[in-house]
């Protein structure tokens, strides 16, 4: 008998070595020192900024490789990071605050690469540097702030329907509210009353007409998600401001995960994500004359601001209700189908508010937002100099005296209103955030890791190399070439998979992978060697180790693969790296070992008669 | 052909049960260092900060150790890292002082004290209760490895290959951890991943070397299975040798030339791929049989195996 390839073999691994190449290719290129340049406000930067900046480097003398406009973004290539980083104070000098600039490596991937979609693989923080901040929220206080809340709603609806009461109390410790009344009667009709909310779980306190009510587990459920989305908003439109060219906030349970690549000031981007944002609704003040205020001419009483377009508005000094008294905001339409932004606030925010608006219908209402933004100035303490920014977002008729729930009409589009009620949430911190865990790695670091990690790829691969083809020779020589495609291999996966990162134990798994790797193929030219002592033929020998040592193969790496998913799931940012190649590399591995090392030897060997075997 | 070339079976279950008697020692002992020595628990898991700096040269240790103490913190740990212009500070978990910002107020402290600028290489904060976490979910992590691979290998041969097995990968894990803790290295994240890889490593050995046993079971009907299992060791040692030689190999230049950061993830596998071949052939085999694994266990299931007893391609 003779040992031939079927067609679906030669198909098979031509394709696969094809598209393993391809997407693997990318990462030859070498990334450029580059400036991303992005308008705030979610705006485009316009063709005269980038004709601006091409005459201002040209002035300082900053040489510039490419420079182009891609997806509202401007992106300008240099040839070193000093050259990128002179660039980076001249274009913040010339655009001024309305833009982000943002160190970034920028991929230099050829067009038609870019064309089938082939890009770099990700660099986890390890080997790229940069920052990542693990953030919990403090689900305790936001649950404590609703449960105090819980007690005054109670106070106030319980005396809106005549039922008498002792006292009410929030105990936060136990997370209920304890209600003590005078006699069964108004005991009875408190609970009817409490119990038209289905969110209240009511039942009987240990004195004598009392009850406890505590928030069912979907309403506890339901504030813990609001806090963490609201937290992930807050965050993601802070990092923005940081000026990172790929920044990361992702959700990791109940925490939030955030990655800022290139970011060495960690100082700075603490005190940003840090910064407070508070909101406050003033009325506008109608008795004073906009040129009037203009001019200088504003009484102490009212106030003169700007809306984001730079229209002056002149609101009153007293604050209606700031935003802490939020504890809702969301975006729908109303019954015309127009945009409406629903605002819902806490009791004591409910009685302001009604006292504030019953003589004021008719008049305008402003929504001031108040951030808080560190500067390049920095302060006797260290810290940078916090510059306080307020900014009219909305101007709203107040149609009616307002409670604790209301709604603001008007608006132009439906992305204005969500944006509204993303900013009323934004200033109305439900729960407060700290950073539990940092992980800041400098570029000297991570540029040693990714030559550490290279050198030990290869002094690894070079010394399996040497030895498979001592060993087996002829045979040898096969396992190498599948040794070497399996690498290639593993870099052309974890370039397509989008979510795949190297990081330092990654570059060590690829390493590993490269030493383990072999053992499939040294498990099937042992058997081969044991078929020929045994006295088989060639061809036979050929045939059954490859047949007989499957099996054992699958078996040995599925359970590893077991291993390796688990790594998966409970590591985090670099374990999980490292997982991943183990991973890819022991399906990569089993591929070329078995198919690929397969069609060689019967290229070879199998379609002529042959008496022994170089193994 | 040069090589290994093991013609003769070697009588490995010979010494089953000073194997067995040796693996026990070294368990209780490992066990016995754990729970009284401890562990070195590196920064991931006891919380607390660390920070890698770059010196132009050689670098001070004790005038460093001075101005921190000055500074209030006298309980930090400073040693080189990898070179001695790299230091490393560690600072354990501390209630009075805002952590998050202590890297950049340790960083400054550094910064006046030296005429160059120091290098911010690495800055690590941990919280304490993020620590604590991840031990659990770390030991959580390698128990469902151990029953996983368990079903799976229970699913795929026999219950007693399958306690054999585990057996064979809890003596690595019991052993890598205890060595860690004899020799007091710091024992972090990456050193998990380690004992992990291990357990990988050392059930890709067992599983070859079990279903080796399986096919001699089936193949050989007239021995005894101790012969049967001293025949399959045989028949699976230069691929065992080979394997681990090539593996070790790879892991040596980790060693040697992947840096300081995953020294302890290269030390516990290398030590690990060691034992793994070790109990692989020991523990999980003499396990096996001590169970009293016989040819009838494996009989009804394998269908395709038995087809190849008949060779029907001669």
């Amino acid at each position: 008998m003779l040992n031939h390839n079927p067609l679906w073999r030669y198909l098979v691994v031509v394709l696969v070595l094809l598209v393993g190449t391809l997407y693997a290719l990318p990462n030859l290129y070498p990334e450029d020192p580059a400036i991303q340049v992005t308008a705030t406000r979610g705006g485009d930067v316009q063709q005269d900024s980038l004709v601006l900046l091409q005459q201002r480097f040209e002035a300082e003398n900053i040489p510039l490789k490419a420079i182009e406009l891609q997806d509202g973004q401007l992106l300008a290539r240099f040839n070193n990071t000093e050259d990128q980083l002179r660039a980076r104070e001249v274009v913040s000098r010339a655009l001024g605050g309305n833009y982000v600039t943002a160190l970034n490596m920028a991929a230099t991937t050829p067009d038609w690469l870019a064309a089938i979609g082939a890009s770099p693989m990700n660099l986890g923080l390890d080997l790229r540097g940069g920052v990542h901040f693990l953030m919990a929220i403090d689900m305790q206080t936001a649950l404590d702030t609703q449960l105090e809340d819980l007690a005054q709603v109670f106070r106030a609806d319980l005396r809106e329907a005549r039922i008498r009461f002792r006292g009410i109390d929030a105990d936060t410790e136990r997370g209920i509210v304890t209600l003590q009344f005078r006699n069964s009667e108004d005991t009875a009709a408190a609970r009817s009353l409490i119990g038209q909310d289905r969110d209240m779980d009511i039942s009987t306190g240990p004195v004598e007409f009392s009850l406890q009510v505590g928030m069912s587990e979907a309403r506890v459920a339901e504030i813990r998600e609001y806090a963490l989305q609201q937290n992930i908003t807050i965050i993601r439109n802070r990092v923005n401001e940081i000026g990172v060219a790929e920044p990361i906030v992702q959700r990791q349970g109940e925490r939030i995960i955030v990655q800022l690549p290139g970011v060495q000031d960690t100082a700075r981007a603490k005190e940003i994500l840090g910064a407070t944002a508070t909101l406050e609704f003033r009325l506008v003040d109608d008795n004073v004359d906009l040129n009037d205020a203009l001019a200088g001419r504003v009484p102490p009483s009212a106030e003169l601001y700007y809306d984001r377009d730079g229209r002056p508005v002149v609101l009153q000094r007293r604050v209606m209700l700031t935003g802490d008294r939020i504890t809702g905001a969301n975006s729908s339409f109303d019954e015309y189908g127009r945009p409406q932004v629903n605002i819902s606030l806490d009791a004591q925010g409910g009685n302001m508010f009604s006292q504030a608006t019953r003589d004021a219908i008719g008049r305008g209402m402003a929504t001031v937002f108040i951030e808080f933004k560190p500067t390049e100035e920095i302060g006797p303490d260290g810290n940078p100099v916090l510059e306080k920014i307020e900014e009219v977002i909305n101007v709203a008729t107040i149609q009616a005296r307002l409670g604790r729930s209301f709604r603001i009409t008007g608006i132009n589009n439906p992305g204005e209103a969500h944006n509204l009620a993303l900013q009323l949430r934004a200033g109305a911190l439900l729960a407060p955030i700290q950073i539990i865990e940092e992980r800041t790695i400098g570029p000297s670091l991570g540029r040693e890791n990714i030559e550490l990690g290279q050198t030990a790829i290869m002094y690894g691969l070079v010394a399996v190399l040497i030895f498979m083809v001592l060993y087996y020779r002829g045979f040898g020589l096969i396992a190498n070439a599948a040794l070497v495609v399996n690498l290639v291999l593993i870099v052309g996966v974890m370039s397509m998979i989008p979510g795949a990162t190297l990081t330092l134990p990654g570059m060590a798994g690829i390493v590993l992978t490269v030493g383990m790797a072999v053992d499939a193929n040294v498990l099937i030219f042992e058997r081969i060697r044991e078929e020929l002592r045994d006295g088989r033929s060639v061809q036979q020998a050929i045939h059954h180790g490859y047949d007989k040592a499957l099996s054992t193969i699958a078996d040995a790496n599925v359970t590893t693969l077991i291993a390796a998913l688990i790594l998966f799931g409970v590591g985090t940012g670099p374990i999980k790296g490292f997982a991943v190649t183990l991973m890819i590399g022991i399906v990569t591995s089993m591929f070329t070992a078995i198919v690929g090392t397969r069609l060689l030897v019967n290229m070879i060997w199998g379609g002529r008669r042959v008496q022994s075997l170089p193994i | 052909m040069i090589g290994f070339n093991f013609q003769t079976t070697i009588n490995f279950m010979k010494l089953k049960i000073p194997a067995l008697i040796l693996s026990s020692i070294l368990i209780v002992a490992s066990l016995g260092l754990i729970t009284t020595k401890g562990l070195n628990w590196g920064l991931d898991f006891t919380g607390g900060t660390v920070i890698e700096v770059g010196y132009q040269r050689d670098a001070d240790l004790s005038a460093i150790r001075s101005v921190l103490a000055d500074e209030g913190f006298p309980d930090a740990v400073v040693q080189y890292f990898g070179s001695s212009q790299e230091v490393l500070i560690r600072i354990g978990p501390r209630d009075d002082i805002e952590q998050v910002t202590l890297g950049e107020q340790i960083l400054s402290l550094l910064d006046q004290q030296d005429a160059d600028t120091v290098d911010m290489r690495r800055i690590e904060f941990v919280g304490p209760s993020v620590g604590a976490e991840l031990k659990e979910q770390g030991g959580l992590a390698t128990l469902a490895a151990l029953i996983c691979i368990m079903i799976y290998v229970a699913f795929r041969f026999e219950w007693r290959f399958a306690l054999g097995a585990v057996a064979a990968l809890a003596h690595d894990v019991i052993l890598t951890v205890g060595l860690f803790s004899l020799l007091g290295l710091e024992f972090d994240l990456t050193v998990l991943a380690a004992v992990l890889a291990v357990i990988g490593y050392s059930l890709n050995d067992t599983i070859v070397v079990c279903d080796r046993i399986r096919e001699g079971f089936l193949r050989i009907r007239e021995s005894s299975p101790i012969e049967v299992v001293n025949e399959s060791l045989t028949g699976t040692l230069s691929r065992t040798f080979i394997t681990s030689l090539t593996t070790i190999l790879v892991l040596l230049v980790l060693f040697f030339k992947g840096g300081a950061l995953i020294h302890g993830f290269a030390t516990a596998l290398l030590f690990g791929v060691v034992i793994g071949t070790y109990s692989s052939v020991y523990i999980a085999s003499s396990t096996s049989l001590l169970l009293g694994i016989s040819r009838e266990d494996l009989m009804p299931p394998p269908v395709e195996k038995e087809g190849e007893n008949t060779e029907p391609l001669i």
